[in-house]
């Protein structure tokens, strides 16, 4: 029982460039869904989807929630604290009691890298990683793609740079593995202390200076500094960080083109991101909130249609108006 | 038929043609044509993809594809032809039923087909006719258009399955 996705969604790494065009083709018509005034097509109507929020978000819930109901899915989403998890019950036997209920797909996002991967070992149901620790964000990485192929027609050749804090960013690796498999130019730049020390074996150019990424790219996708996992001397201080790679309107103006700005939010205005870049008029990072429920919608509906052995058994309908 | 369209609706007042991805919406497109050469009024052309309206979205093979669906307009009030290309089982008509419903109350909505080839699953029926064929339910009519197929014809493939 797979899909043109397989079971799960788990990374970017492991999908074709092909996986990687279908997602993306199938998310355009689900953005005229969320244009209507009614909003809800009956796709997944009776399927229970459970989204499981190990980790602080607001986005990417509200984003997962939104493509549910407005595909007509039956939803829940548990957040750690208030669960049983608290009580000290592991993952697998949250998951597994979740399935004794008869559940269809769990959206999972974790602390832990791998955790998305462990769960889906375990369990039938589907399972959509929504990020887990720091190692990958597939669908911020689908909706960054959209975003950056609505605006530049396509990925191929595109030059795009990842600023900042690479080394905590499951965003960073989303990216980097679709992007390349597009067949974009991926470039990161951002301190020593925040590139992760195997940079190198990603396939991506490296600009130590903020100044000559800008100079080369056609899209920078800023990343949020992540102050909250890092322990402890990652770099000297929030306005240091800002002087050296703040992505400010001094510099963009100082670039022969125009740069498309992307940031996965939550931002920290004046510190990665100035906020005259951030609203001004070469930022996507509002379309990027909006692709983000079209691409979520789109793998729910790829992810829970297409079982090959029903679709043989249904080959007897036959004709124009199936 | 886009005579007899104008005809079933007492002219073009609030008249939107819709045609159904894909081969519909081609078929719409001439039909706005043709209604504009006679009656000299533009008609709106509409476009509804059915895909997440079907009743069988667990069968539809592993890649299902999903196309446009474009009808900018309140629906409320409206005279709606809804045009595809094939009649057979009356499933992709009742799931466009579904859809319109969910974009207004129009106050009449009817059905034109190119070819009625008879077999309906339910209770649906055309008003306007192209041509009424009897086919067995094991073979398949596919309808060809300029724009898609590179030339216009109804073809009967004998003992086709989809």
């Amino acid at each position: 029982m797979t899909s043109a996705l397989g079971k799960d969604l788990l990374d970017l790494e492991s999908l074709s460039p092909d996986q990687i065009r279908l997602v993306l083709d199938t998310s355009v018509p689900f953005k005229e869904i969320s244009e209507r005034a009614i909003k809800k097509v009956p796709a997944l109507r009776g399927q229970t989807i459970v989204n499981l929020f190990f980790e602080a978000s607001t986005r990417t819930r509200i984003s997962f929630e939104f493509a549910e109901k407005r595909l007509s899915a039956d939803t829940v989403s548990i957040a750690s604290s208030g669960s049983s998890v608290q009580k000290g019950e592991t993952l697998v036997d949250t998951a597994r009691n979740l399935e004794a209920m008869r559940i269809d797909m769990v959206v999972i996002r974790h602390g832990a890298s791998g955790a998305a991967r462990f769960l889906a070992d375990r369990i039938e149901s589907n399972v959509i990683n929504a990020g887990d620790g720091t190692h990958e964000h597939p669908t911020q990485g689908l909706l960054d793609m959209l975003t950056l192929r609505d605006h530049f027609g396509s990925l191929e050749g595109l030059r795009v740079c990842i600023v900042g804090d690479v080394l905590h960013s499951r965003v960073a690796r989303s990216n980097i593995w679709g992007l390349r498999k597009m067949g974009a130019e991926v470039a990161v730049c951002g301190p020593k202390s925040l590139l992760p020390r195997a940079i190198d074996e990603f396939g991506v150019t490296v600009f130590p200076r903020v100044e000559e990424a800008i100079e080369w790219a056609q899209a920078l996708n800023v990343l949020r500094l992540q102050l909250e996992r890092m322990t402890a001397g990652y770099i000297p201080s929030l306005r240091e960080y800002n002087r050296v790679f703040g992505v400010t309107r001094e510099r963009l103006d100082r670039a022969k083109r125009e740069v498309l700005i992307l940031h996965p939010g939550p931002m920290n205005r004046g510190v990665e991101i100035d906020s005259d870049v951030a609203d001004g008029p070469h930022s996507v990072i509002l379309n990027q909130v909006t692709n983000g429920v079209a691409v979520r919608m789109a793998v729910l509906y790829l992810l829970a249609g297409g079982k090959p052995e029903l679709a043989e058994a249904a080959k007897g309908a036959s004709g124009g108006d199936r | 038929m886009a005579e007899e369209i104008v005809e079933l609706n007492d002219g073009t007042d609030d008249l939107i043609v819709v045609g159904i991805q894909r081969r519909g919406v081609q078929l719409a497109d001439r039909i706005v044509r043709t209604i504009f050469e006679r009656e000299k009024t533009k008609v709106p052309r509409g476009a509804l993809d059915i895909t997440l309206y079907r009743d069988d979205l667990q069968t539809v093979g592993p890649r299902p594809v999903v196309g446009p669906t474009d009808l900018p307009w309140n629906l409320d009030g409206k005279r709606v032809v809804i045009v595809d290309d094939v009649l057979y089982t009356g499933r992709t008509v009742r799931a466009a039923l579904d859809e319109l419903a969910d974009f207004g109350r129009p106050s009449r909505v009817s059905l034109a087909v190119l070819v009625d080839r008879g077999g309906r699953e339910l209770p649906i029926h055309a008003d306007i006719v192209g041509k009424k064929l009897s086919i067995e339910a094991g073979d398949r009519v596919d309808v060809l258009v300029e724009e898609l197929d590179g030339r216009d014809a109804v073809v009967v493939v004998r003992g086709a399955h989809t």
